[in-house]
């Protein structure tokens, strides 16, 4: 049976991962290569780079990342941040990455979707989306700019719209439950997996790992991103995998802890 | 490593034009391989093994690999029985047609092509992306050495699948959405597989590993 993927997410800045991630087993933590590998001998199944650098000329450092991680982690690779034309999104992919995720580029230029997923293929083109509930419209709108800027999009729209442009896979974060540990926005997560064919990655909210069980049997969800719950040493990966188990949501196990 | 690479096992990697091969490659230098990327047939001159890893869409790919001149030479290739290794594209294109643009494949492999059809209400999602059991029901096989034949999960991204018009081809099967595919074929020193080998961790690699132990005993 298809295995739902937990998937940590590092943010990455000027080469560094910058919220702080705590595993004994590293002696540096600020890694993203060694993080990567650390995460992969716990048995996540995917891995993503939030690359949050400012400015264009510390981009080239995220390549050296992306090369000199793909070539110690074997396992899906998604870089995120960032990349706005289909010349940004190849030299990520030619550098090991296996998917790139657009947001705001995306917004801005529609048209980046379709040209990047018909010259790459659907299943290299992750869209982003940060959606917010908004009370005047009693539905979920887009925002960009992590959550600052309001987008004319709302968000079921924008999610059918992303993936008949091409989009292989949604990123969800929902802009109201991310940074509180209260769990993820269930509503927002079934309401759009239910409305495209594409699988969706449930993102912001994680507090503890029922949790993690919520959004994937009642939202739907088919597959989980998560930051601070991993990166804190709070739980590893295989504990998250069993407590899914537990729950019958099926999981990879791969008796590593 | 160093040691060993006098007699690893030569092996070109096929790049027609599509573009991202390196984790294939990387993958193969990791267990062992010499291996290096070929882009014309007189490269394969010294290898003993092809590596064909396919990705992208299949019109673009029969194109390519015409326009290269490779399109015989893989079909010789296999008709001779000599070790092929294909992955994900490169398994879906050895087979007579594809749904996908309605293209005519290689033809080396009887069968064709089909595309996963779900209703959006059944929540089956597509592409068919994520860790998934391939069992193997034939476990018996020097190429599955350490490798639950029942019991293990690779990794898939992908929204066609393979029909083999043989029974006898089928070496692995997957389920999803209620049906089971043919997740991996087998034919004499020809095998290919639906899932990505170079993503699946320490078991993909394993099986990369074993195929390049059979080039050894076979090479004496």
């Amino acid at each position: 049976m298809l295995s739902v993927r937990i998937i940590p997410c590092l943010d990455v800045n000027a080469g560094r991962v910058v919220k702080g991630v705590r595993f004994k087993e590293l002696r540096d933590a600020g890694d993203p290569a060694a993080i990567a590998k650390a995460y992969e001998q716990q048995g996540a199944d995917e891995l993503v780079f939030l690359d949050i650098t400012a400015s264009s000329s510390e981009r080239d450092i995220m390549r050296d990342i992306v090369e000199k991680t793909a070539s110690q982690c074997f396992m899906p690779l998604t870089v995120g941040g960032g990349l706005r034309s289909v010349e940004n999104i190849r030299d990520m992919l030619n550098a090991g990455a296996d998917k790139v995720s657009l947001n705001t580029a995306a917004v801005l230029n529609p048209e980046l979707v379709s040209e990047s997923s018909s010259r790459f293929g659907n299943q290299c083109i992750v869209v982003a989306i940060d959606a917010k509930w908004d009370p005047s419209v009693q539905t979920w709108r887009v925002y960009t700019h992590g959550g600052r800027k309001p987008t004319e999009f709302l968000a079921l729209d924008w999610a059918r719209e992303v993936v008949r442009r091409g989009a292989g896979e949604l990123l969800l974060t929902s802009m109201d439950a991310d940074g509180t540990k209260a769990g993820y926005d269930i509503g927002l997560t079934r309401t759009l997996a239910e409305a495209v064919e594409v699988p969706v990655i449930a993102s912001g909210g994680a507090g503890n790992l029922d949790h993690l069980v919520h959004v994937l049997q009642e939202g739907k969800a088919s597959a989980v991103l998560a930051a601070s719950i991993f990166h804190f040493g709070e739980y590893t990966i295989e504990e998250a995998k069993q407590h899914l188990a537990r729950a019958n949501v099926p999981v990879r196990l791969t008796g590593r802890s | 490593m160093t040691d060993a690479s006098a007699q690893a096992p030569r092996i070109g990697i096929l790049d027609y034009g599509m573009g991202n091969l390196r984790s294939v490659h990387r993958a193969f230098l990791a267990v062992g391989a010499a291996a290096t990327i070929v882009e014309h047939p007189h490269q394969m001159e010294d290898k003993e093994a092809l590596v064909f890893p396919g990705q992208g869409a299949i019109v673009d790919t029969m194109r390519l690999l015409r326009e290269r001149g490779w399109t015989d030479f893989l079909k010789d290739w296999v008709q001779a029985d000599r070790p092929f290794f294909g992955i994900c594209l490169g398994l879906q294109a050895l087979f007579d047609f594809s749904e996908e643009g309605d293209t005519q494949g290689l033809g080396i492999l009887p069968g064709s092509v089909r595309r996963f059809r779900f209703s959006l209400e059944s929540g089956i999602k597509i592409p068919h992306m994520g860790w998934n059991d391939v069992v193997f029901p034939d476990g018996d096989d020097p190429l599955l050495e350490g490798i639950r034949p029942d019991a293990e999960q690779f990794y898939f991204v992908h929204s066609y699948f393979v029909e083999p018009a043989q029974a006898g081809l089928v070496w692995g099967e997957t389920e999803y959405g209620g049906m089971r595919f043919c997740s991996a074929v087998r034919r004499g020193n020809l095998i290919a597989t639906q899932f990505h080998p170079e993503k699946s961790q320490e078991m993909g690699l394993r099986l990369y590993r074993n195929f390049l132990e059979t080039l050894k005993t076979s090479c004496g």
